[in-house]
Protein backbone atom coordinates (compact mmCIF):
# COMPACT_ATOMS: atom_id res chain seq x y z
CA UNK A 1 0.00 0.00 0.00
CA UNK A 2 2.79 2.40 0.95
CA UNK A 3 4.59 1.65 -2.32
CA UNK A 4 1.42 2.47 -4.26
CA UNK A 5 1.19 5.80 -2.38
CA UNK A 6 4.86 6.47 -3.18
CA UNK A 7 4.12 6.03 -6.88
CA UNK A 8 0.96 8.17 -6.84
CA UNK A 9 2.21 11.05 -4.65
CA UNK A 10 5.75 10.99 -6.07
CA UNK A 11 4.30 10.98 -9.57
CA UNK A 12 1.96 13.87 -8.77
CA UNK A 13 4.79 15.88 -7.18
CA UNK A 14 7.11 15.29 -10.14
CA UNK A 15 4.36 16.13 -12.63
CA UNK A 16 3.49 19.33 -10.74
CA UNK A 17 7.13 20.47 -10.55
CA UNK A 18 7.49 19.90 -14.30
CA UNK A 19 4.30 21.82 -15.12
CA UNK A 20 5.31 24.62 -12.74
CA UNK A 21 8.50 25.03 -14.78
CA UNK A 22 10.66 24.16 -11.76
CA UNK A 23 12.70 21.58 -13.68
CA UNK A 24 13.69 24.20 -16.25
CA UNK A 25 16.94 25.88 -15.05
CA UNK A 26 15.94 29.05 -16.91
CA UNK A 27 12.98 29.45 -14.53
CA UNK A 28 15.09 28.80 -11.41
CA UNK A 29 17.86 31.15 -12.53
CA UNK A 30 15.35 33.90 -13.40
CA UNK A 31 13.82 33.50 -9.93
CA UNK A 32 17.22 33.68 -8.21
CA UNK A 33 18.28 36.76 -10.19
CA UNK A 34 14.94 38.33 -9.25
CA UNK A 35 13.63 38.65 -12.80
CA UNK A 36 10.67 36.28 -12.78
CA UNK A 37 8.65 35.28 -9.74
CA UNK A 38 6.33 32.77 -11.42
CA UNK A 39 7.79 29.84 -9.47
CA UNK A 40 8.09 31.75 -6.20
CA UNK A 41 4.41 32.73 -6.44
CA UNK A 42 3.47 29.07 -7.01
CA UNK A 43 5.57 27.86 -4.07
CA UNK A 44 4.33 30.55 -1.69
CA UNK A 45 0.74 29.67 -2.57
CA UNK A 46 1.42 25.93 -2.21
CA UNK A 47 3.11 26.46 1.17
CA UNK A 48 0.42 28.81 2.47
CA UNK A 49 -2.40 26.44 1.51
CA UNK A 50 -0.76 23.21 2.67
CA UNK A 51 0.53 24.67 5.93
CA UNK A 52 -2.86 26.08 6.90
CA UNK A 53 -4.74 22.92 5.88
CA UNK A 54 -2.22 20.73 7.71
CA UNK A 55 -2.76 22.46 11.06
CA UNK A 56 -6.55 22.74 10.60
CA UNK A 57 -6.85 19.04 9.70
CA UNK A 58 -4.57 18.06 12.61
CA UNK A 59 -6.74 20.15 14.91
CA UNK A 60 -9.90 18.28 13.92
CA UNK A 61 -8.08 14.93 13.98
CA UNK A 62 -8.17 14.10 10.26
CA UNK A 63 -4.37 14.20 9.93
CA UNK A 64 -2.42 12.34 12.63
CA UNK A 65 0.19 14.61 14.19
CA UNK A 66 2.45 11.54 14.34
CA UNK A 67 3.00 11.96 10.60
CA UNK A 68 4.91 15.19 11.17
CA UNK A 69 8.68 15.03 10.90
CA UNK A 70 10.36 18.18 12.19
CA UNK A 71 14.09 18.35 11.55
CA UNK A 72 16.64 19.58 14.10
CA UNK A 73 18.03 23.12 13.72
CA UNK A 74 21.85 23.09 13.96
CA UNK A 75 24.72 25.18 12.60
CA UNK A 76 25.14 22.88 9.59
CA UNK A 77 21.56 23.62 8.48
CA UNK A 78 22.54 27.23 7.70
CA UNK A 79 26.00 26.41 6.30
CA UNK A 80 24.66 23.45 4.32
CA UNK A 81 21.88 25.74 3.04
CA UNK A 82 24.52 28.23 1.86
CA UNK A 83 26.53 25.49 0.08
CA UNK A 84 23.36 24.12 -1.51
CA UNK A 85 22.36 27.70 -2.52
CA UNK A 86 25.71 28.13 -4.27
CA UNK A 87 25.28 24.94 -6.30
CA UNK A 88 21.63 25.84 -6.94
CA UNK A 89 22.59 29.15 -8.56
CA UNK A 90 25.47 27.62 -10.54
CA UNK A 91 23.39 24.76 -11.98
CA UNK A 92 19.78 25.94 -11.86
CA UNK A 93 18.68 22.68 -10.22
CA UNK A 94 17.96 21.39 -6.73
CA UNK A 95 17.75 17.67 -5.88
CA UNK A 96 14.02 17.31 -6.63
CA UNK A 97 13.96 19.40 -9.79
CA UNK A 98 17.14 17.70 -11.07
CA UNK A 99 15.43 14.33 -10.74
CA UNK A 100 12.31 15.64 -12.52
CA UNK A 101 14.53 17.16 -15.24
CA UNK A 102 16.01 13.71 -15.87
CA UNK A 103 12.48 12.42 -16.45
CA UNK A 104 11.80 15.33 -18.79
CA UNK A 105 14.84 14.28 -20.82
CA UNK A 106 17.25 17.09 -19.96
CA UNK A 107 20.90 16.07 -20.36
CA UNK A 108 22.15 18.82 -18.03
CA UNK A 109 19.80 17.45 -15.34
CA UNK A 110 21.33 14.00 -15.76
CA UNK A 111 24.83 15.46 -15.36
CA UNK A 112 23.58 17.36 -12.28
CA UNK A 113 22.24 14.14 -10.73
CA UNK A 114 25.55 12.33 -11.37
CA UNK A 115 27.38 15.25 -9.73
CA UNK A 116 24.84 15.01 -6.90
CA UNK A 117 25.62 11.33 -6.35
CA UNK A 118 29.31 12.25 -6.07
CA UNK A 119 28.54 15.08 -3.60
CA UNK A 120 26.31 12.81 -1.51
CA UNK A 121 29.06 10.16 -1.47
CA UNK A 122 31.62 12.79 -0.39
CA UNK A 123 29.40 13.74 2.55
CA UNK A 124 28.75 10.08 3.44
CA UNK A 125 32.53 9.55 3.65
CA UNK A 126 33.20 12.85 5.47
CA UNK A 127 30.45 12.42 8.07
CA UNK A 128 32.50 10.58 10.69
CA UNK A 129 35.07 13.41 10.82
CA UNK A 130 32.39 16.17 10.81
CA UNK A 131 29.99 14.60 13.33
CA UNK A 132 31.78 15.88 16.44
CA UNK A 133 32.41 19.42 15.19
CA UNK A 134 30.49 22.68 15.78
CA UNK A 135 28.59 21.98 12.54
CA UNK A 136 26.21 19.77 14.47
CA UNK A 137 25.77 22.12 17.46
CA UNK A 138 22.05 22.69 17.96
CA UNK A 139 20.50 26.12 17.47
CA UNK A 140 17.89 27.16 20.01
CA UNK A 141 15.54 24.37 21.01
CA UNK A 142 16.66 22.01 18.22
CA UNK A 143 13.50 20.42 16.85
CA UNK A 144 11.41 23.56 17.17
CA UNK A 145 8.38 24.88 15.30
CA UNK A 146 6.70 28.27 15.28
CA UNK A 147 3.18 26.87 15.69
CA UNK A 148 2.38 24.37 18.44
CA UNK A 149 2.12 20.86 16.98
CA UNK A 150 0.84 19.16 20.12
CA UNK A 151 3.83 16.82 20.06
CA UNK A 152 6.00 17.06 23.15
CA UNK A 153 9.38 16.46 21.47
CA UNK A 154 8.84 19.49 19.21
CA UNK A 155 9.27 22.73 21.16
CA UNK A 156 6.97 25.55 20.10
CA UNK A 157 8.37 29.06 19.76
CA UNK A 158 4.89 30.60 20.05
CA UNK A 159 3.18 28.31 22.50
CA UNK A 160 0.93 31.00 23.97
CA UNK A 161 -0.86 31.58 20.66
CA UNK A 162 -3.20 28.91 19.19
CA UNK A 163 -1.46 27.07 16.33
CA UNK A 164 -4.21 27.82 13.84
CA UNK A 165 -3.76 31.56 14.46
CA UNK A 166 0.03 31.38 13.96
CA UNK A 167 -0.35 29.33 10.79
CA UNK A 168 -3.26 31.51 9.65
CA UNK A 169 -1.05 34.61 9.80
CA UNK A 170 1.85 32.85 8.03
CA UNK A 171 -0.49 31.50 5.34
CA UNK A 172 -2.05 34.93 4.84
CA UNK A 173 1.39 36.56 4.41
CA UNK A 174 2.53 33.83 1.96
CA UNK A 175 -0.63 33.90 -0.14
CA UNK A 176 -0.75 37.70 -0.15
CA UNK A 177 2.89 37.78 -1.32
CA UNK A 178 2.11 35.13 -3.97
CA UNK A 179 -0.73 37.28 -5.24
CA UNK A 180 1.18 40.58 -5.21
CA UNK A 181 4.61 39.55 -6.50
CA UNK A 182 5.01 40.47 -10.15
CA UNK A 183 4.93 37.56 -12.61
CA UNK A 184 6.59 37.87 -15.94
CA UNK A 185 5.78 35.08 -18.30
CA UNK A 186 6.57 36.32 -21.80
CA UNK A 187 9.17 34.23 -23.55
CA UNK A 188 8.76 31.42 -21.04
CA UNK A 189 5.74 29.50 -22.22
CA UNK A 190 3.68 29.67 -25.33
CA UNK B 1 -9.78 26.55 -21.50
CA UNK B 2 -7.77 23.72 -22.97
CA UNK B 3 -7.27 20.54 -21.03
CA UNK B 4 -5.01 21.59 -18.23
CA UNK B 5 -2.90 18.42 -18.39
CA UNK B 6 -1.69 19.43 -21.86
CA UNK B 7 -0.53 22.94 -21.02
CA UNK B 8 3.22 23.31 -21.28
CA UNK B 9 3.45 25.49 -18.19
CA UNK B 10 0.67 26.02 -15.71
CA UNK B 11 -0.47 29.38 -14.40
CA UNK B 12 1.24 30.04 -11.07
CA UNK B 13 -2.01 29.54 -9.16
CA UNK B 14 -2.57 26.09 -10.71
CA UNK B 15 1.07 25.17 -10.00
CA UNK B 16 0.72 26.37 -6.41
CA UNK B 17 -2.48 24.43 -5.85
CA UNK B 18 -0.97 21.23 -7.31
CA UNK B 19 2.19 21.56 -5.22
CA UNK B 20 0.15 22.32 -2.09
CA UNK B 21 -2.00 19.22 -2.67
CA UNK B 22 1.18 17.12 -3.13
CA UNK B 23 2.71 18.40 0.16
CA UNK B 24 -0.55 17.86 2.05
CA UNK B 25 -1.31 14.38 0.64
CA UNK B 26 2.21 13.22 1.51
CA UNK B 27 2.00 14.32 5.16
CA UNK B 28 -1.63 13.22 5.53
CA UNK B 29 -1.08 9.70 4.22
CA UNK B 30 2.59 8.90 4.91
CA UNK B 31 5.16 11.57 5.84
CA UNK B 32 6.50 14.92 4.61
CA UNK B 33 8.21 14.97 1.20
CA UNK B 34 12.00 14.68 1.00
CA UNK B 35 14.42 13.92 -1.81
CA UNK B 36 18.13 14.40 -1.02
CA UNK B 37 18.51 11.38 1.33
CA UNK B 38 17.81 9.12 -1.63
CA UNK B 39 21.05 10.20 -3.33
CA UNK B 40 22.87 8.70 -0.34
CA UNK B 41 20.70 5.59 -0.52
CA UNK B 42 21.49 5.07 -4.22
CA UNK B 43 25.22 5.58 -3.51
CA UNK B 44 24.90 2.99 -0.74
CA UNK B 45 23.17 0.51 -3.07
CA UNK B 46 26.06 0.74 -5.54
CA UNK B 47 28.66 0.55 -2.74
CA UNK B 48 26.83 -2.46 -1.29
CA UNK B 49 27.53 -4.40 -4.49
CA UNK B 50 31.27 -4.13 -3.84
CA UNK B 51 31.37 -4.44 -0.07
CA UNK B 52 29.67 -6.79 2.36
CA UNK B 53 29.91 -4.36 5.30
CA UNK B 54 27.77 -1.52 3.96
CA UNK B 55 24.36 -2.87 4.94
CA UNK B 56 24.52 -5.66 7.48
CA UNK B 57 21.34 -7.21 8.82
CA UNK B 58 21.44 -7.75 12.57
CA UNK B 59 18.87 -9.41 14.79
CA UNK B 60 16.74 -6.31 15.25
CA UNK B 61 18.31 -3.61 13.09
CA UNK B 62 20.71 -2.92 10.27
CA UNK B 63 24.23 -1.60 10.68
CA UNK B 64 27.03 -0.37 8.43
CA UNK B 65 30.78 0.08 8.53
CA UNK B 66 30.13 3.65 7.31
CA UNK B 67 29.24 6.01 10.17
CA UNK B 68 26.66 7.95 8.14
CA UNK B 69 24.75 4.90 6.91
CA UNK B 70 24.97 3.48 10.45
CA UNK B 71 23.51 6.53 12.23
CA UNK B 72 20.01 6.66 13.76
CA UNK B 73 19.91 2.92 14.35
CA UNK B 74 21.08 2.05 10.83
CA UNK B 75 17.98 3.39 9.10
CA UNK B 76 19.91 4.36 5.95
CA UNK B 77 21.62 0.94 5.88
CA UNK B 78 18.16 -0.63 6.06
CA UNK B 79 16.96 1.38 3.05
CA UNK B 80 20.12 0.46 1.14
CA UNK B 81 19.37 -3.22 1.74
CA UNK B 82 15.67 -2.81 0.79
CA UNK B 83 15.38 -0.77 -2.43
CA UNK B 84 11.58 -1.19 -2.55
CA UNK B 85 10.84 1.31 0.22
CA UNK B 86 8.52 4.31 0.23
CA UNK B 87 11.09 7.13 0.07
CA UNK B 88 13.18 5.58 -2.71
CA UNK B 89 10.20 4.64 -4.88
CA UNK B 90 8.81 8.15 -4.29
CA UNK B 91 11.87 9.69 -5.96
CA UNK B 92 11.76 7.19 -8.83
CA UNK B 93 8.09 8.10 -9.33
CA UNK B 94 9.11 11.79 -9.54
CA UNK B 95 11.19 10.89 -12.62
CA UNK B 96 8.09 9.30 -14.13
CA UNK B 97 6.03 12.39 -13.23
CA UNK B 98 8.61 14.63 -14.93
CA UNK B 99 8.55 12.39 -18.00
CA UNK B 100 4.74 12.52 -18.27
CA UNK B 101 4.67 16.26 -17.57
CA UNK B 102 7.10 16.89 -20.41
CA UNK B 103 5.35 14.48 -22.82
CA UNK B 104 1.78 15.68 -22.28
CA UNK B 105 1.61 18.71 -24.53
CA UNK B 106 -0.64 19.78 -27.34
CA UNK B 107 0.70 20.01 -30.90
CA UNK B 108 0.62 23.81 -30.81
CA UNK B 109 3.21 24.02 -28.03
CA UNK B 110 5.12 20.88 -28.89
CA UNK B 111 8.47 22.58 -28.83
CA UNK B 112 11.23 21.24 -26.62
CA UNK B 113 12.93 23.43 -24.05
CA UNK B 114 16.26 24.56 -25.46
CA UNK B 115 19.06 22.25 -24.38
CA UNK B 116 20.88 25.15 -22.78
CA UNK B 117 18.94 27.87 -20.91
CA UNK B 118 18.91 31.13 -22.90
CA UNK B 119 20.10 33.10 -19.87
CA UNK B 120 23.04 30.70 -19.59
CA UNK B 121 24.13 31.22 -23.22
CA UNK B 122 23.88 34.99 -22.92
CA UNK B 123 26.22 35.05 -19.95
CA UNK B 124 28.46 31.99 -20.24
CA UNK B 125 28.44 31.07 -23.92
CA UNK B 126 26.99 28.17 -25.85
CA UNK B 127 29.52 25.43 -24.98
CA UNK B 128 27.63 22.35 -23.77
CA UNK B 129 30.82 21.01 -22.15
CA UNK B 130 31.06 24.12 -20.00
CA UNK B 131 27.38 23.84 -19.06
CA UNK B 132 27.82 20.18 -18.09
CA UNK B 133 30.89 20.99 -15.99
CA UNK B 134 28.92 23.58 -14.04
CA UNK B 135 25.90 21.26 -13.75
CA UNK B 136 28.18 18.53 -12.35
CA UNK B 137 29.90 20.87 -9.88
CA UNK B 138 26.55 22.40 -8.92
CA UNK B 139 25.10 18.94 -8.31
CA UNK B 140 28.02 17.98 -6.07
CA UNK B 141 27.68 21.20 -4.03
CA UNK B 142 23.88 20.93 -3.81
CA UNK B 143 23.92 17.37 -2.48
CA UNK B 144 26.91 17.87 -0.16
CA UNK B 145 25.22 20.97 1.28
CA UNK B 146 21.81 19.32 1.51
CA UNK B 147 23.19 16.32 3.37
CA UNK B 148 25.13 18.57 5.75
CA UNK B 149 21.88 20.47 6.37
CA UNK B 150 19.88 17.24 6.70
CA UNK B 151 17.49 18.13 3.89
CA UNK B 152 17.08 20.03 0.64
CA UNK B 153 14.62 22.35 -1.02
CA UNK B 154 11.97 19.63 -0.60
CA UNK B 155 12.67 18.44 2.94
CA UNK B 156 13.62 21.77 4.51
CA UNK B 157 12.13 24.51 2.34
CA UNK B 158 8.81 22.85 1.43
CA UNK B 159 8.08 20.26 4.12
CA UNK B 160 9.92 22.22 6.82
CA UNK B 161 8.17 25.53 6.26
CA UNK B 162 4.83 23.73 5.88
CA UNK B 163 5.32 22.41 9.42
CA UNK B 164 6.55 25.90 10.52
CA UNK B 165 9.86 24.36 11.60
CA UNK B 166 12.74 26.61 12.63
CA UNK B 167 15.20 24.46 10.64
CA UNK B 168 13.20 25.02 7.44
CA UNK B 169 13.39 28.80 7.82
CA UNK B 170 17.12 28.73 8.69
CA UNK B 171 17.93 26.55 5.66
CA UNK B 172 15.91 28.81 3.35
CA UNK B 173 17.70 31.89 4.69
CA UNK B 174 21.14 30.31 4.14
CA UNK B 175 20.21 29.13 0.65
CA UNK B 176 18.80 32.45 -0.64
CA UNK B 177 21.55 34.53 1.03
CA UNK B 178 24.06 32.78 -1.22
CA UNK B 179 21.99 31.83 -4.28
CA UNK B 180 20.61 35.32 -5.05
CA UNK B 181 23.90 37.30 -5.06
CA UNK B 182 25.66 34.53 -7.02
CA UNK B 183 22.84 34.41 -9.60
CA UNK B 184 22.74 38.21 -9.87
CA UNK B 185 26.48 38.21 -10.56
CA UNK B 186 26.77 35.11 -12.78
CA UNK B 187 23.76 35.94 -14.94
CA UNK B 188 23.92 39.73 -15.00
CA UNK B 189 23.39 39.99 -18.76
CA UNK B 190 20.07 39.47 -20.49
CA UNK B 191 16.48 40.40 -19.76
Amino acid sequence: MEILLAIVIGGLFGFSLQKAGAANPQVIIDMLRLKNFHLMKAILLGLGLSSFMLFVLMNVGIIESGHLSVKTAYVGVVIGGAIMGTGWAISGFCPGTGVVGVGAGRKDALVFVIGGLVGALAFTLAYSSLAETFLFDEIGAGKATLATTGIEKYASLMDTVPAVVVVGVIAFVFIFAAWKLPAKSEGLSS
Amino acid sequence: MKNILYQKQWHWSVSGLALGVSFLLAVALVKPIGVSTQFVILDGMVWDVFSSEIAVKGETAYSSSNAYLNKSGGKYAKSVANPINYSFIFVLAMILGGFLGAKLRTKSNDENEPELPAVWCENLGSSTTKRYMFAFAGGALVLFGSRLAGGCTSGHMMSGIMQTSLSGYLFTMGAFLFAVPIALFMYRKGR
